[in-house]
């Protein structure tokens, strides 16, 4: 594909970090419209025009009853069909934060045996029992088919902006399962790399997992901000110098671009 | 109608995080033992609904698969008690409204109209909890009874739970409107009367102003065309009163003054256009684009973008209900930038508290007064929900702390928000109506929460004092709302916004109808949360989440149309004119019919008296240990690290977020400013900054105002803002400055006003820092058993600034060992108010005074080196002085520092105390890598600097005294961990 590779920014009444996604993909040379999920259902068919769609962060309907729940359910009553074709037609599905949270309680995430219906890992709250903005060391399993984090060897430094991000299963098997199929894409680590517990580990997730993918890779979710980390200005410490002009968050979303460019 | 009662409770295993961080809260701040805690969440719901309808709901919304249980009946009867908590009938229930919306998505049909549902919350206690206990947990720490219900339960005791719905349901005795009429036609004593039992807040002479208008004899002709009486209607006075509202009109700031100090008396003609206004009028920056106008203030930034600014305090609801009044403080903020010039898109906020200490002794506390910790956990939640929920950052703060402020505290909320200077080749900074364009009222819908804020806020509080000003606001209802409405802004589908704060519709429509002079509303279009208000409550309802527009009808499908994409509620209740006048109907009968001319210009004027005595004392100065002294103010709660709260707050959504408010080495050093980047692909920066200090205005006002100015302004140019481009709000918190027989010290308050608003402007003046907008509350009192209790005047600068590159942008820590360091600026003994004397019981010298003109032109000398790229860091001086910024800026960077105090310019022979301690304005401590050492040095030729010392590996502050000897010595990283733990809750 040569043209830019086209991008849908979902919106929907509290989603916040829309702005941040779409600055990041257009950084990374995609090309982005925001689109409110209630345009998206009134045009059917009108997700077909897009390469990637992007859940971001916020609040989607204030994470009353659960984060994410309202608006998984708002997909999956107005456009679980369209979403389903477009996963199978090979196209790339990125959340966030909030956007992971949609994402695996709608069951899009982790999509064993090709299930996307089901729901059977979830986000909760935090240990620590509060809301958290600190950064984190991300580190990518090397191994995983995950389209998003390709190529990621260094630990990577991005903020987790909080309250609901601890990650957990319905079952060991479950847990296996994604081990085994490379889905455990990202996991927190200390700054040398190691499994560690609070800060490190923000919220008490489960063998300290930040994002899975579903089988195929090119079904991803985050609970931390690469969308937030693409300029070095964005660094906590850049002041004190040694910390490049691009941030490192970025490459995740360069991954997304070059995968379409390629294979869409 | 069926109810249902649904329980989620999690599953066994799954750590229940909010019990136990109740559990911390109740052993910690209660000091009761408590076994297990656990949670479940109750969904009561009224609806005539399937079996299998609600399994469904319960299954499918309610319940989390992976970590939770649920049930139609008791979740768990294996506990000893329980508390059951919700919010009280008419009480916003956000998550109640989301969960409706939640049934509509899943069932595929809205919710009834007729249904209702309730959330609350069980607390389930193990162990043997008795009643007693369980009664001081639930008053003291779970719901607060001005807004919340809760009910005491035992495992086989749960009659309760039909009561829990009850008040909830839809109330179904509808009824048709009430217009009374007021007789005004009485004596003195009875306008009195029904002003105070009104709350209406109106004195005697707008009262006497009020009677003699509706006593016109052209004025009885018209009113009698549209069908009204002589008499005024209740929806006429309430709105003369919440216009005419100290809260709306300023007047203490806009009235005449005779200021009497040493004998002499001074004739001042209004505070506000003397010192404030004047101030912006002598300063006279060429970036000024709207001032005092609007809402908020506006300011260039770029060729193509203004920045716009509002801080607001929400003092008397964060009283009652921390959590609420909190919430309701950001998101109402939040809608003055919205709702300045075409509306603005919200970039940060920035907050500023004042609480009791939090280890006020509870038996201290009177009947009704929350515990200051309990205030501070309440707001600080309030804020969090309320800026992350909106989705925007909070970069910047201050919280301070003195038992003055248990009964009041204080709390500030400002917003910033940025806009395109031009949108369709309209300048966006202008609102224009004409006659024929459209009222539409946008966002919530209005019910009776909130009435009276507006004059509510010029009552003291007393330990009686009713809650139906309390409300909680609905972030996710305003976000929406804020989202549909710069979509419609960019699209040029209006031509005036404002919000509907104080006042409500009488002061959003009123206001608005100024541009077109006048205005026809139909009250009855206004939709309403529930049945039952009458035409004045509709118009001065205060329920949040409301924007008013003015749309020219041919736009007005266009405007509707993304209104309902965003699923926002917007209606059209009117249409503004060019009458003269304004007309409010109900129901095709004229309710309200007033002169524009009467309303916004009828206001009689007054003189108040102030007296000015200056304090006495001057105590005698004490040498204490220098370092218990540092370790003591680094231990202060005014001083000790905020991180519990900064983390809490989003400050890095929007991806603008440059210098964050923990900076250093191990990113937790106190930042002095903030720095964002709003424009992606641009390098500009806006700089947001805070200056207070409450305890030299014990002193003198002056003092506190001069220093507040300049903390302001200082910490901004710290960071490298452009200190020739910085703009500053006032925010003046005092108590009831208006002398009368109830208030004999009203003219030395009013005293204490006068010299605060000269100090703004020597200060504003001389810095070259324009105010660009403002804000007052009085009446921060508190009625104790026929006592008055005051806070002190404490006054809030905010400021705003510009950097032309957010690449050279400072922070505060040491960066590396062998830079040296320099202080900027004169030291004096200037140690009134300071924090040596608070923690060690002193009270000598007085509070430090500012050369103005000296300090600008450092400033501007620094932010040439700055630009030169010669600093490592700076840091500013303010509590603790020189010691306490040397000691910050090590532990921030992990280096030690070294400072030799012999080389420390000062002004007459100081201590070393006195040099270590004293809080001198105009300061910044700078460290400049030593190879550009000199080159600072020229740079700074013409302004106060003294090489100090030098960073160091080893991680000690040490300083040297002026005789030369060793007076400290201490290790950074224990003096870190002293500072860090009093709030690492």
């Amino acid at each position: 594909m040569l043209k830019k590779p086209r991008t849908c920014v979902l919106l929907a009444a509290g989603i916040n970090r829309d702005m941040d996604a779409l600055n990041a993909f257009n950084m990374a040379g995609a090309s982005c419209e925001r689109v409110h999920i209630n345009s998206l259902a009134e045009r059917k068919g009108s997700l077909k025009r897009y390469d990637i769609l992007m859940l971001p962060g916020g609040f989607s309907f204030g994470d009353d009853i659960a984060s994410g729940k309202v608006l998984a359910n708002k997909l999956k009553y107005k456009l679980l069909d369209e979403i389903l074709d477009f996963a199978l037609a090979g196209k790339l599905i990125f959340g966030v934060c909030n956007g992971f949270q949609v994402m695996v309680k709608l069951g899009l995430l982790p999509g064993l045996g090709g299930d996307y219906k089901s729901q059977r890992t979830t986000l909760t709250f935090n240990d620590s029992g509060k809301f958290e903005d600190r950064w984190v060391h991300l580190k990518a399993d090397p191994a995983s088919k995950c389209i998003f984090t390709k190529g990621i060897e260094d630990l990577i430094y991005v903020p987790v902006c909080h309250g609901e991000g601890k990650f957990m299963v319905d079952s060991k098997e479950t847990l296996e399962e994604l081990k085994n199929n490379g889905q455990v894409a990202v996991t927190y680590v200390d700054s040398a790399g190691f499994l560690a517990g609070y800060p490190y580990n923000p919220n008490g997730s489960v063998e300290n997992i930040a994002g899975i993918c579903d089988p195929t890779g090119r079904i991803f979710g985050m609970m931390p901000h690469p969308e937030n980390f693409t300029l070095g200005l964005h660094h906590p410490t850049w002041a004190r110098g040694g910390i490049p002009r691009e941030g490192a968050g970025l490459i995740f979303f360069q991954n997304a671009v070059n995968y379409v460019k390629k294979n869409l | 109608m069926e109810i249902f009662r649904i329980e989620v409770g999690f599953k066994p295993g799954v750590t229940d995080a909010l019990a136990e961080s109740i559990k911390r809260s109740i052993v910690e701040d209660l000091e009761v033992e408590v076994a297990k805690v656990r949670t479940v969440e109750v969904y009561t719901i009224a609806a005539d609904f399937s079996d299998d309808e609600i399994l469904k709901i319960k299954s499918e919304l309610l319940t989390d698969p992976i970590t939770q249980i649920s049930s139609l009946s008791n979740l768990f009867s294996d506990f000893s008690l329980a508390i059951e908590v919700g919010y009280k009938p008419g009480v916003t229930d956000n998550v109640a409204m989301t969960t409706k919306e939640g049934i509509a998505d899943l069932l595929g049909r809205p919710f009834p109209k007729d249904g209702a549902v309730h959330t609350s919350r069980i607390y389930l206690f193990g162990g043997d909890l008795g009643a007693e206990e369980g009664e001081r947990i639930a008053a003291g720490l779970l719901a607060n009874p001005i807004i919340e219900d809760y009910f005491i339960f035992t495992p086989n005791d749960v009659s309760h739970k039909e009561e829990v719905i009850k008040g909830h349901l839809a109330a179904e005795n509808e009824r048709g409107f009430r217009v009374a009429e007021i007789d005004l036609d009485v004596g003195d004593e009875e306008l009195m009367r029904i002003s105070s039992e009104g709350v209406l807040s109106l004195n005697l002479s707008e009262m006497v102003a009020i009677r003699d208008y509706f006593k016109e004899k052209e004025v009885i002709l018209e009113r009698k065309e549209v069908g009204l009486g002589a008499k005024p209607t209740d929806v006429e006075l309430e709105m003369l009163a919440q216009t005419w509202s100290e809260h709306c009109k300023h007047k203490i700031f806009n009235s005449k003054i005779s200021y009497e100090e040493g004998g002499r008396v001074e004739k001042i003609d209004g505070l506000f256009k003397t010192y404030i206004k004047r101030a912006t009028e002598e300063v006279n920056k060429d970036w000024l684009v709207s001032v005092f106008v609007d809402n908020a203030g506006i300011i260039s930034f770029t060729d193509d973008y203004n920045l716009v600014f509002k801080v607001e305090t929400h003092n008397h609801p964060s009283a009652l209900d921390p959590y609420g009044g909190a919430l309701t403080g950001i998101v109402g903020v939040n809608r003055d930038p919205l709702g300045t010039g075409l509306g603005a898109d919200l970039i940060f906020n920035t907050d500023v508290f004042c609480f009791g200490p939090p280890d006020f002794p509870s038996d201290k506390l009177p009947p009704k007064v929350l515990s200051p910790k309990r205030i501070f956990k309440g707001v600080r939640r309030g804020v969090e929900h309320g800026g992350n929920k909106m989705g925007i950052p909070t970069v910047n703060g201050a919280i301070i702390f003195d038992e003055a402020y248990v009964y009041n505290p204080l709390v500030y909320c400002g917003t910033g928000g940025i806009m395109p200077k031009t949108i369709k080749g309209r300048p966006t900074h202008i609102k224009r109506i004409d006659d024929g364009d459209l009222i539409v009222m946008v966002g919530g819908r209005i019910g009776k929460d909130g009435i009276h804020g507006a004059t509510f806020s010029s009552v003291k509080l007393e330990e009686s004092t009713s809650s139906s000003a309390v409300q909680i606001g609905a972030p996710i209802v305003q976000k929406k709302m804020m989202d549909a409405l710069l979509e419609a802004r960019d699209q040029a589908l209006f031509d005036a916004i404002t919000d509907n704060g104080a006042g409500g519709l009488s002061s959003s429509v009123g206001e608005m109808a100024e541009l077109s002079f006048g205005c026809l509303v139909d009250l009855e279009k206004a939709p309403v949360k529930y049945p039952g208000l009458d035409p004045w409550e509709l118009w001065v309802s205060e329920s949040q989440e409301r924007m008013t527009v003015a749309v020219r009808p041919k736009k007005i499908d266009a405007f509707m149309e993304i209104m309902k994409k965003w699923d926002v509620e917007a209606t059209v209740i009117g249409e503004f004119k060019s009458s003269g006048k304004i007309h409010v109907r109900c129901e095709g009968k004229t309710v309200l019919y007033m002169d524009m001319d009467f309303v916004h210009g009828g206001l009689p004027g007054g003189e108040l008296k102030a007296k000015w005595t200056p304090s006495e004392y001057m105590g005698s100065f004490e040498e204490r240990d220098p370092l218990e002294s540092l370790k003591a103010i680094l231990s202060h709660c005014n001083v000790a690290s905020k991180e519990w709260v900064i983390r809490q707050y989003d400050h890095e959504v929007k991806g603008a977020s440059v210098v964050k408010p923990l900076v250093g080495a191990a990113e937790d050093g106190p930042s002095d400013a903030a720095v964002l980047k709003p424009l992606f692909e641009r390098a500009e920066g806006v700089v947001v900054s805070n200056g207070i200090n409450p305890n030299f205005g014990k002193i003198d006002p002056y003092a506190m105002a001069v220093s507040a100015v300049d903390e302001a302004v200082r910490n901004a140019v710290a960071v490298g803002a452009d200190p020739e481009h910085i703009a500053i709000l006032d925010n003046f918190c005092w108590g009831n400055p208006i002398l009368s027989y109830d208030n004999p010290n009203g003219d030395y308050k009013l005293a204490q006003l006068v010299r605060a608003a000269k100090g703004c402007f020597d200060a504003a003046v001389g810095l070259g820092t324009p105010f660009i907008s403002g804000k007052d509350s009085f009446h921060n009192e508190y009625e104790l058993g026929g006592k008055t209790l005051s806070i002190p005047p404490t006054l809030l600068i905010s400021a705003i600034g510009r950097i032309d590159d957010v690449n050279l942008a400072v922070t505060m820590d040491a960066k590396n060992p062998g830079d040296t360091v320099f202080l900027l600026g004169v030291t004096r003994s200037e140690m009134g108010g300071s924090h040596y004397n608070l923690v060690n019981d002193l009270e000598f010298g007085l509070p430090p005074l500012l050369d103005a003109e000296r300090a600008r032109r450092s400033y501007n000398a620094f932010h040439k080196a700055v630009k030169a790229g010669l600093i490592s860091s700076a840091h500013d001086l303010s509590e603790g002085g020189l010691v306490v910024a040397a000691a910050e800026t090590a532990f921030a960077g992990g280096y030690g520092i070294e400072i030799d105090l012999k080389n420390l310019k000062t002004e007459g022979d100081l201590s070393d105390a006195e040099m270590l301690f004293s809080e001198s304005n105009g300061r910044l401590l700078i460290t400049v890598p030593s190879d550009k050492a000199e080159r600072f040095e020229a740079v700074m030729a013409d302004s106060d600097i003294s090489r100090l010392g030098q960073v160091t590996r080893e991680p000690f502050l040490k300083i040297v005294g002026k005789l030369e000897e060793a007076i400290l010595s201490a290790d950074i990283f224990e003096l870190k961990a002293v500072w860090k733990a009093p709030l690492d809750w």
